[in-house]
C-alpha cells in the first residue's frame, strides 16, 4: 500500500517508528524530540506511542548526550541522536569524530558504533549564518561516517532504514526547505510512499532525469532545484541529466562516471561552501574516471565560501538558485569543445 | 591528606567494619606489585632507541607515554569490585585501569607494542585501549570518558542489567564541561553511574592550583546532589570502601556516586617529561606514601602477610609481567595493508 506524503520530516518518523516497533535496542536522544520531534519533526509522534524511556530529551549538552549514544553504543544500543541543526555540530563534534567514527577501527574491530545521527541542514529561509549550513562535507571528511542526504520522502524513509540496520555511524542531513513542515517554504514533491518498511541502499546514486548535453550532480535541496533548472534548459532546447547523488559515503563513482561519459559536460550544484568540499570531490572521481569523455573543463557551483547571510537578496546570491544553475549551465554549454 | 597510619586496633576495626578479609588484601596487594611491574617494564623498554636523544618516534614503543605508576590503589581499589560486564571508560593514561579492569597483560602489552596480537591489532595503541570482554575502552581527549560511561549506564538502566559503569578521569578532566553536563544527566536520570577522579595534583604541566577554582572537584559533585567521597588514592583501604559502597549503591539501583582520590604519579606526566613543575623534594614526600609498601606493611601488622608471602605475591606478579612483555615483543607486526580496512563493520 502506498499514500501520498509530503516531504522527508514524516518519513523520517515513519522509518523510526516502524524499527522501534520491531526493536529494543534503539532509542532516540536529543534536544526537544519529543513534542517538538527534534523541530524538524524527524522524531515525531514517536514519543506518544514510545514514551520517555525511550524517546529522550536531553538537556542542551551535545558534547554528553554524543558521549552517551558511544557509550550506550558500546554496550549493544542502537541510539538515534538529534543534532538539532548541523550548525551546532561544533558542541559535541569531539564524541562524533574522535570517538564515534573512530572507535570501530581504533578497537580493531571489537566496538561496533551504531549510531544514527538526524540533523537539520540548508538555508533559504532567513536562518542566517549559524542555523543555514550544510556541513555534510566535514562529516564526510572525517573517516567513520556513512553521509545520507535523501532528497525524497520515499528515500527518506529507505534510507533511514537501513541507516536504523547499519552497525556503523549513519549521519542523515535532512534539508529543511524538504521537511514539508508547514512553518517551513517546501520545494520538494508529493509523492507516493509505501507504508510497508523496505530499504534504500547505501552508494546508489540515483539519475532523476535523463539528458544527453550535460550531467548535473547535487544533493539534497539541490537536487530539487536542478530539477527545475532542467525544465527550463529543457524549454531552450537542453537536455540535461539529474543525478541525485543519495550518499555521499558512500560514494557511487560509477553512475557519475557514466553519465559523465554520456554528455561529456558535468555541472557540481552544493549547498556547502564551495572549497575543499562535495563538489572538489565528485569533481575528481569524474575526471579520473572519464576525462577522455569530457567535452569541457567541469564546472561548479557552491556556496562562495562565505558565511549565509541574513538579508534575503544576500542568502540568494550565495545558496544556488534556481537562475544560477541554468547560468551555471548554459555557460557550460557555451564554452568550446576541447580540441 | 597527610594522616598518620592508624593504630593496629584502629586498622583492625577498620578493616573488620568494611569486610575485608586477608584474601582480599593480598589480592590487592598483587594486582597492584601487576601494575608497578607492568608500568616500569614499559617504560623500561619505552627508552629503547631513544637515548641519548630522545625521539618519540624511535624504539619499540612509538608516540607519547603516559604511566600510573604510584596511582595503582585508585584503580585495584575500584576495580576489584567489578565484574566483566560492568563498563569502564578510562583515559590518556590507562594501563592501570585496564590491569584493574581484568583486560589481559598480555594483549595489552602487545597493543602498545603496536602488534597484531594486540588487544586491538596494534590499531589503537597506548591511549586508545579497547577490550570489548572486559568492557573497557579509554579515549586520548581529555574529559571524554564521562558522557561514554554515563551512556553504558544508561543502557545498562534502560534494560534493567545489573551493571555498573565507571569514568576515570584526572583533576584536569574534571575541569571540562563535560563533567558538569555528565553529573546533571545522570542525577536526572539516575544512572548507575561512578565517577573517579584521580586527582594527581598536575594537568599535564599545571598545578591544580592554578586550575581549579575549588580545593576539591568532589564539591562539584555536591552540587548536583551526587553523593562524593575524599579518599586518599595511596589508601587501597580508602579508596576500596568508598569504591564499594559506591558501586554497590550504583548497582542497586540508587544512581550515580563520585569519588575524588588524592594521588600522585611518580613518573612525569609523560615519558620525557623534564617535570620543571615540581620539585624533587615533593615528589620524594610523596614517595613515604607508596600505596603498595604501605599496604604491605599493614597486611604484616594484622598478621595477615610475612615478608616472604609478599615478596612471592611480588614476584609472581612481576612474572606475569615478564610473560606479557615477552609476549609482546615476540608477537609480529601487522601486516601494512591492514591499515586500509576496518573503518566500517
Amino acid at each position: 500500500m502506498t499514500r501520498t506524503m509530503k516531504g522527508i520530516a514524516f518519513a523520517i518518523a515513519e522509518a523510526i517508528d516502524q524499527e522501534m516497533a520491531e526493536r529494543s535496542d534503539i532509542v532516540v536522544l536529543g534536544e526537544d524530540v519529543t513534542y517538538w520531534g527534534a523541530v524538524f519533526g524527524f522524531t515525531m509522534g514517536l514519543h506518544q506511542k514510545y514514551g520517555r524511556d525511550r524517546v529522550i530529551d536531553t538537556p542542551i549538552t551535545e558534547q554528553t548526550f554524543f558521549g552517551m549514544a558511544c557509550g550506550a553504543a558500546s554496550v549493544g544500543m542502537h541510539p538515534v541522536v538529534s543534532l538539532m541543526f548541523v550548525d551546532f555540530l561544533g558542541a559535541g563534534f569531539d564524541q562524533m569524530y574522535n570517538h564515534i567514527a573512530k572507535n570501530h577501527y581504533m578497537s580493531g574491530g571489537q566496538f561496533a558504533m551504531p549510531v544514527t545521527i538526524l540533523t537539520a541542514i540548508g538555508g533559504g529561509y532567513g536562518d542566517a549564518a549559524q542555523h543555514s549550513q550544510v556541513l555534510y562535507g566535514l562529516f564526510a571528511h572525517v573517516p567513520g561516517f556513512k553521509v545520507v542526504v535523501p532528497a525524497t520522502a520515499y528515500d527518506a524513509k529507505g534510507l533511514t532504514i537501513s541507516a536504523l540496520r547499519d552497525p556503523n555511524p549513519v549521519v542523515i542531513f535532512g534539508h529543511k526547505l524538504l521537511t514539508g513542515l508547514p512553518f517551513l517554504p517546501f520545494e520538494g514533491q508529493e509523492e507516493e510512499v509505501p507504508e510497508e518498511r523496505y530499504t534504500v541502499e547505501f552508494g546508489k546514486a540515483a539519475i532523476r532525469r535523463e539528458g544527453s548535453d550535460l550531467t548535473m550532480i547535487a544533493a539534497g535541496l539541490m537536487v530539487h532545484r536542478c530539477l527545475r533548472a532542467a525544465d527550463e534548459l529543457a524549454r531552450d532546447g537542453i537536455s540535461a541529466e539529474v543525478i541525485d547523488l543519495r550518499t555521499l559515503v558512500p560514494l557511487d563513482t560509477e553512475t557519475l562516471v557514466a553519465s559523465a561519459r554520456k554528455t561529456g559536460r558535468v555541472l557540481i550544484v552544493d549547498e556547502d561552501y564551495r572549497s575543499y568540499g562535495m563538489t572538489g570531490e565528485v569533481a575528481f572521481h569524474v575526471q579520473a574516471g572519464a576525462l577522455d569523455a569530457l567535452k569541457t573543463p567541469i564546472r561548479r557551483l557552491a556556496v562562495p565560501d562565505v558565511p549565509i547571510p541574513f538579508s534575503e537578496p544576500l542568502e540568494r546570491t550565495v545558496i544556488p538558485s534556481v537562475e544560477q544553475i541554468v547560468a551555471e549551465a548554459k555557460a557550460l554549454l557555451a564554452a568550446g569543445a576541447r580540441a | 591528606m597527610w594522616k598518620p597510619e592508624p593504630s593496629l586496633a584502629d586498622l583492625r576495626y577498620t578493616v573488620e567494619k568494611a569486610g575485608l578479609t586477608p584474601e582480599t588484601l593480598l589480592t590487592a596487594y598483587r594486582q597492584m606489585c601487576l601494575i608497578r611491574s607492568f608500568e616500569e617494564t614499559i617504560a623500561d623498554r619505552y627508552y629503547i632507541g631513544k637515548t641519548p636523544q630522545f625521539n618519540m618516534a624511535a624504539g619499540p614503543i612509538r608516540g607519547e607515554m603516559h604511566l600510573a605508576v604510584g596511582q595503582e590503589a585508585v584503580a585495584v581499589g575500584v576495580g576489584m569490585h567489578l565484574r566483566d560486564a560492568d563498563a569502564v571508560v578510562s583515559t590518556h593514561r590507562p594501563h592501570h585501569h585496564a590491569l584493574a579492569k581484568g583486560v589481559p597483560a598480555d594483549k595489552l602489552a602487545a597493543e602498545i607494542f603496536g602488534k597484531v596480537t594486540g588487544l586491538c591489532r596494534g590499531k589503537g595503541g597506548h591511549m586508545h585501549l579497547f577490550d570489548a570482554e572486559h568492557r573497557f575502552s579509554c579515549s586520548g581527549i581529555v574529559g571524554a570518558s564521562f558522557p561514554q560511561a554515563a551512556g553504558a549506564a544508561f543502557a545498562f538502566r534502560h534494560r534493567g542489567e545489573p551493571h555498573v559503569a565507571v569514568a576515570f578521569a584526572g583533576e584536569g578532566a574534571a575541569n571540562h564541561g563535560t563533567l558538569a553536563e555528565t553529573l546533571n544527566a545522570a542525577v536526572l536520570w539516575n544512572l548507575p553511574l561512578v565517577i573517579v577522579i584521580e586527582d594527581n595534583m598536575y594537568a599535564d604541566s599545571t598545578p591544580k592550583w592554578q586550575a581549579l577554582a575549588q580545593p576539591h572537584q568532589f564539591q562539584r559533585a555536591l552540587g548536583f546532589n551526587v553523593p562524593a567521597y575524599l579518599v586518599d588514592g595511596m589508601d587501597l583501604i580508602d579508596v576500596w570502601r568508598a569504591a564499594k559502597e559506591a558501586i554497590e549503591r550504583a548497582r542497586a539501583g540508587y544512581g550515580p556516586s563520585f569519588i575524588e582520590a588524592v594521588c600522585y604519579r611518580y613518573r612525569g606526566h609523560f615519558e620525557g617529561d623534564a617535570e620543571e613543575y615540581r620539585t624533587r623534594e615533593e615528589v620524594e614526600r610523596w614517595r613515604q606514601l607508596d600505596p603498595i609498601p604501605r599496604l604491605g606493611e599493614r597486611l604484616k601488622r594484622l598478621g595477615w602477610a610475612d615478608d616472604a608471602t609478599l615478596e612471592r605475591l611480588r614476584r609472581e606478579a612481576e612474572e606475569e609481567v615478564a610473560r606479557a612483555i615477552a609476549f609482546a615483543e615476540q608477537s609480529p607486526l601487522p601486516d601494512p595493508q591492514e591499515a586500509l580496512v576496518g573503518v566500517f563493520r
